[in-house]
């Protein structure tokens, strides 16, 4: 089953390069020393991870000293926060939206108990933002604009350099997780307005536990790590040295591929995404479908439940990932899916496909020739077969509120 | 990672009786149906029995299902247990039944196993021409999760039957709780007052007296009148103080076989709740006082 299977579930994790395993080993076995050591032993141990530094900092545009390494998206995304509202006090407003990953949510929800009043920016249909809402929602009191640059359910990409135009005006700061971007879209620091980008490694092809933070120079960042000087300071702790070396390839390589790699994932994600479109009734694409991440598509599949269509996939070794209730801890579906308003007969059957550059063409020939079936036969059991059927309508109507 | 069973995954790949029964005029034959769930909470059953009107007894099942692995693997499970068994056999088929003919469902999906057992439950009572709003205790009392629609009634009915003790049980098997969360405090007070009124000091004081009486009965077969006696004494000092304190009461009318006929009075013989009173507050109790083959029946 897993050297065998169709991997379409990117968005969630990817492949480790071979390339980047042969580069990180070492420090593993032989390279053990700490780079904070004054030694030789130790010294060529810093230089490696100086050298993933240059490398990580390329695939941005940005400045070596401008990154700092974290253990993960997660952290990156709350460092940023919290940093930026350390930085200043005096500010107790912050704008976000509300389909971010909850790793920011979960923050700025946590923030609210503690004084600080949130702005949860809303999303059309397609996932977009409304670039006038988050006008009306800045202030003087902004302390905060952390927005994702490109959702992870659907793949919808942000206006990010429009909102950070807007944002500057009001002295903010701009936090923006690019946790699904980052390798995916050209990146340009150097002529960004974001203040602060978040990555993880395991996103684009390199391990778990290792990701970065972007902190523009001269943005005023206030540490929640603290301890010793590593990371000039701004994140204690010990470097995970091999991880760091294996982010600095898995970048090398990501930009290397960019333009090859997306054009090929763009060109075999419209093909699936049309074709399942052009022979599976009822259903629709979710999500931006002009402003998109190449590799991502988000399908919803009325009338039937999410688990069940993963699970049958898993028979047939094809893996995605689904917004529906029954894959997640909550019992509520995706909050993303939700927030642009899809009716619960599309939201609860909505299958997320993520490719790579690993994807290939036989793998979505097979999904394309599979999923009819699966569809058709959850279908079958379905008591819900069209919108007008009276159980639903009452049902839709009568939730509609919510 | 998906953690089923056999059965489950069995009864998932290839499900047993899936689809509708439409009533076809055949005499002596009758169509039940029942629908319980929503599209909105992500799972939902509409069950079809087959009923032979003379014998009560139920000749098919069938079942179309909106949800997850479990949900359809619940649905076809309950379908083949209550195949052949009379109405008010099948309507003894618990959450906890199906979910063990199942071979056991996670603990997170156990609402699956719930959803089936209401669904059996609301087939057989539109069969028996019961309005919904008479039978559905779930619909009274305070709406406690608003995110899933669940009332108090209902949190505490499946305390009660399946014995729970903290919140995130009462979240897995009926949801209550999975949304905001903001009801979960609430959910802890009604466990504790559920918990509470069943252990009360009032009813301890009787209770020494019939679990002596219980452990008795249980060593040797009762002879009618000393199961009319045990039912009595248990209805007295166990289960009347708890209606009276809610302005209800219970009289024993009559005991035939394993059908015990009690008359519900004051604020009971006028409760919409008064179905689940007659199971969870006195058929359960009876059953585990005196005898597991109890039926209780108001008259």
């Amino acid at each position: 089953m897993q050297n065998n299977c169709i991997y379409l579930d990117n968005n969630a994790t990817t492949k480790v390069d071979p390339e980047v395993i042969e580069v990180m080993l070492p420090y593993l076995t032989d390279y053990y020393g700490n780079p904070s050591s004054m030694h030789t032993f130790g010294g060529q141990v810093g230089k490696a991870v100086r050298t993933a530094r240059e490398q990580l900092a390329a695939i941005l545009g940005a400045d070596e000293s401008e990154i700092v390494y974290t253990s993960c998206g997660t952290e990156g995304d709350n460092a940023a926060i919290r940093a930026a509202l350390l930085a200043q006090p005096e500010k107790r407003h912050i704008v976000t939206t509300q389909v971010e990953h909850p790793a920011v949510l979960n923050v700025c929800k946590q923030l609210e108990t503690q004084g600080y009043s949130v702005t949860y920016l809303s999303v059309n249909h397609q996932g977009q933002l409304d670039l006038d809402e988050l006008e009306a929602s800045l202030t003087g009191n902004t302390a905060l604009v952390t927005i994702m640059y490109a959702n992870n359910e659907t793949g919808t990409i942000f206006p990010i350099e429009q909102i950070g135009l807007r944002v500057k005006e009001y002295g903010a700061i701009f936090h923006v997780d690019a946790v699904q971007a980052v390798g995916k879209i050209p990146l340009n620091m150097k002529t960004s307005t974001v203040d602060m980008l978040t990555l993880s490694g395991h996103k684009l092809h390199g391990p778990k536990g290792i990701g970065a933070l972007y902190i523009r120079r001269g943005v005023r960042f206030r540490p929640f790590m603290i301890g010793g000087h590593q990371e000039r300071g701004r994140r204690a702790g010990t470097e995970n040295v091999p991880a760091i070396i294996a982010l600095g390839k898995a970048a090398e390589l990501e930009l290397l591929h960019l333009e090859e790699a997306t054009a090929k994932e763009r060109k075999l994600r419209d093909r699936l995404e049309q074709t399942l479109l052009a022979t599976i009734p009822d259903c629709v694409v979710n999500g931006d479908v002009t402003q998109r991440l190449p590799n991502t598509t988000n399908i919803g599949f009325k009338y039937i439940e999410g688990e069940a269509i993963l699970l049958l996939l898993n028979k047939y070794g094809i893996c995605a990932s689904s917004g529906s209730a029954c894959t997640s801890g909550s019992l509520e579906p995706s909050h993303v899916l939700r927030a642009m308003g899809l009716p619960y007969t599309t939201l609860h059957g909505s299958i997320r496909f993520s490719l790579c550059r690993y994807t290939t063409e036989a793998e979505i020939d097979r999904v394309i020739e599979v999923m009819p079936s699966i569809v058709e036969r959850l279908r079958a059991l379905s008591p819900f077969k069209n919108d007008d059927a009276g159980w639903l309508q009452g049902q839709e109507q009568a939730l509609a509120h919510r | 990672m998906w953690d089923y069973t056999d059965k489950v995954l069995e009864l998932f790949y290839d499900p047993k009786n899936q689809g509708e029964i439409e009533e076809t005029g055949e005499a002596g034959v009758k169509v039940a149906t029942g629908e319980i769930g929503s599209i909105a909470c992500g799972d939902a059953l509409r069950l079809h029995l087959k009923v032979e009107v003379e014998s009560d007894k139920i000749l098919d099942a069938r079942f179309q299902t909106f949800g997850c692995t479990s949900a359809i693997a619940s649905s076809s499970a309950l379908t083949e247990m209550v195949k052949g068994l009379t109405l008010d056999e099948a309507l003894k088929v618990s959450n906890k039944d199906i979910a063990d003919y199942l071979g056991g469902l996670p603990e997170a999906k156990m609402h699956c196993s719930v959803m089936g057992q209401e669904a059996l439950e609301a087939a057989i009572y539109n069969y028996r021409g019961i309005p919904l709003a008479t039978h559905d205790d779930d619909d009274e009392g305070a709406l406690v999760c608003s995110c899933f629609g669940i009332s108090e009634s209902k949190i505490r009915r499946v305390i009660l039957e399946n014995h729970l003790t903290d919140a995130e049980q009462v979240t897995n098997y009926v949801k209550a709780g999975g949304g905001c969360g903001s009801c979960l405090a609430n959910i802890d007070d009604i466990i504790r007052s559920v918990q509470q009124e069943y252990a009360s000091p009032a009813l301890n004081n009787y209770g020494v007296q019939v679990a002596t009486e219980i452990v008795t009965s249980k060593q040797r077969s009762l002879t009618n009148v000393q199961k009319i006696a045990l039912i009595q004494k248990v209805l007295d000092e166990e289960v009347r103080p708890v209606l009276i304190a809610d302005g209800g009461d219970v009289e024993l009318y009559d005991v035939e076989g394993d059908r015990v006929k009690v008359v519900l009075q004051g604020a009971c013989g006028s409760c919409s709740s008064s179905t689940a009173t007659l199971k969870i507050a006195i058929e359960a109790r009876l059953q585990d006082r005196v005898s597991k083959s109890l039926v209780v029946e108001a008259v």
